[in-house]
């Protein structure tokens, strides 16, 4: 990739990552975010990782931040009207950006200097040879993420399910004897009569 | 160098316009299927200076829905409603509409063109992870209608963006799956190499499309890929009797056309997506790159020109086939509850999916053994 086309990404990244920062409308924030992925989707193109940059975009553009913004919608988080009552998020904030800031900097000054990168392989980024090491050397990694992921999809329709309460037919003679509140709550009928 | 920008260009330029005028030539096949299948007679007004009139031409409404519907569409006034979030009430349609516009670059139009020394792929894009390509620019296409519905402040218009959202990341991996299992069957990434694979006969005289070979993918493509352009019978999105107009209903004048040209540019695009992976994509049944080769053991030699012709034809025919079916089936089924939506899309489409990629995967493995 030309160093130009590489610096005007890098530099768009880093912008649109201001803006995820920077903006009051959660919204905003999320778009700004998916703007970032695709960003990085198409750096990764430009380093040869098509097939990453791709399933980059395809899971964490087309799938993950939708789910975001559904979050955002569901939950109606309204813009926020500006920070300054919590000292304690920004503490927490500074210390967690500056431990952030010292990786960095740690991976800056360890990463390799250009003369040193070797060749690539003939055949890098291709989906052939993302699959052969997914499936080779990184077979028990890739499979227990997948079972972590399953029990984590288990869990989360577990406790979004809701847990229905036994059907009782009510009638105004049995009405009165249901006493566990949350059976009455659950019906109409009964909570009027009890009403 | 200059000359392959310019046959880029070229190839470009030709599938947008292309691209361009068969959706709203589906406008115009909509509204006269429309009145077709309702036996009613449909757009039939519009005239320019009567000149179709004095010459006693037959009208078949092509003036009213591609001249006037849009000319009428673009001069209306654009609202914007009051508490709106107008940047993205701006932005919105176009998001909406790019995505699906540039999933066109992958599609083939036909095998080589040989123009003096240069061979054209006639492929705008010619990509080697191209299904890969296709499932990104689809998933982003859920954006413009989830903001279009968000940015209008209005209950419809964001309950019609959600609905669109959750309807299209659900039919999104069913479609995945069935793009999977043709991809593992094919063994390659590309369309053009697919269609390329889909030549030659089984038999002595059965074209080698795919349509024999991933019958389940098929109806799997079909049905998610009709829940993607959001039309009747999965139109919870923009049900009008439930929602006054979905995500669109705040919107006016240029940007609804541009809304309502998503929905066609989809139709569009599954059927471009249907074609090419089961039904031979350019291929015309026995024609090779020299020419016919007939079942009975017939030779019709053609040169290259014609041959590419024949296969460029023979696609946009395809595509057109399959949009009236699309446009068939809209006016023929009613709306799904959306409970029976989400049913189909998960507990039907899903596992059949999963299954046809299993059986399709043990059937490459145990059959290559290479």
């Amino acid at each position: 990739m030309p160093i130009g086309i590489f610096m005007f990404l890098a530099a768009f990244a880093i912008i649109a990552g201001f803006g995820v920062i920077m903006q009051r409308n959660p919204v905003h924030c999320v778009l700004a975010l998916a703007l970032v992925l695709i960003d990085l989707g198409v750096l990764f193109m430009g380093l040869d990782a098509v097939t990453l940059g791709f399933l980059q975009i395809i899971v964490y553009v087309g799938a993950i931040m939708v789910l975001f913004l559904f979050v955002i919608w569901l939950l109606n988080i309204q813009a926020d009207p500006g920070a300054g009552r919590h000292l304690g998020l920004k503490l927490f904030g500074s210390i967690a950006a500056a431990a952030l800031a010292a990786e960095f900097a740690a991976i800056i000054v360890h990463a390799p200097k250009i003369r040193e990168i070797r060749t690539l392989p003939a055949d890098f980024g291709t989906v052939a040879a993302l699959a052969r090491s997914l499936f080779s050397d990184y077979l028990v990694a890739f499979e227990v993420t997948s079972v972590l992921l399953l029990a984590a999809i288990v869990g989360a329709i577990a406790l979004a399910r809701k847990v229905s309460a036994p059907l009782v037919l009510v009638t105004p003679a049995l009405s009165r004897d249901v006493s566990t509140p949350a059976s009455s709550a659950s019906d109409p009928a009964a909570h009027r009569k009890s009403a | 160098m200059t000359i392959e920008l310019v046959i880029g260009a070229v190839k470009a330029i030709v599938m947008v316009l292309l691209v361009l005028g068969l959706t709203t030539m589906m406008l115009w096949f909509e509204r006269k299927g429309a009145a077709l299948i309702q036996d009613r007679v449909g757009a039939n007004r519009a005239d320019i200076f009567g000149i179709g009139k004095r010459f006693g031409m037959p009208n078949f409404g092509i003036i009213n829905t591609v001249l006037a519907d849009p000319i009428k569409m673009f001069t209306k006034e654009d609202f914007v409603p009051d508490g709106a979030d107008r940047f993205l009430h701006w932005l919105a349609p176009f998001l909406a509409l790019f995505p699906v516009l540039i999933t066109f670059a992958v599609a083939p139009m036909g095998d080589v063109l040989q123009i003096g020394s240069h061979t054209i792929d006639l492929q705008p894009a010619n990509l080697n992870v191209a299904a890969l390509y296709l499932l990104a620019t689809i998933g982003i296409g859920v954006y413009g209608i989830a903001l279009g519905g968000w940015a209008s402040n209005n209950r419809w218009a964001l309950l019609g963006g959600i609905r669109a959202s959750a309807q299209m990341i659900s039919y999104e991996i069913a479609m995945s799956l069935a793009i999977i299992a043709v991809v593992v069957s094919y063994g390659t990434l590309d369309l053009q190499q697919m269609c390329r694979l889909q030549g030659g006969v089984w038999f002595g005289f059965l074209p080698r499309w795919g349509i024999l070979l991933q019958p389940v993918s098929f109806i799997i493509l079909l049905i998610a890929g009709m829940a993607e352009s959001k039309r009747v019978p999965f139109d919870l999105p923009e049900g009008e009797s439930e929602l006054v107009a979905g995500y669109f209903t705040e919107y006016s004048g240029g940007k609804q056309a541009v809304f309502m040209m998503t929905d066609f540019a989809e139709v569009l695009l599954v059927s471009v997506l249907i074609v090419t992976f089961f039904f031979g994509g350019w291929q015309v049944p026995w024609l090779a790159r020299d020419g016919f080769h007939f079942p009975g053991g017939g030779h019709l030699g053609l040169p290259n020109l014609v041959v590419a012709m024949l296969e460029f034809v023979a696609f946009w025919v395809k595509v057109v086939i399959f949009c009236c079916f699309q446009i068939l089936i809209r006016w023929t089924l009613p709306r799904f509850r959306y409970d029976q939506l989400m049913r189909l899309g998960w507990k039907g489409l899903v596992p059949l999916g999963l299954l046809n990629l299993v059986v399709t995967a043990f059937v490459v493995v145990v059959a290559g053994g290479k």
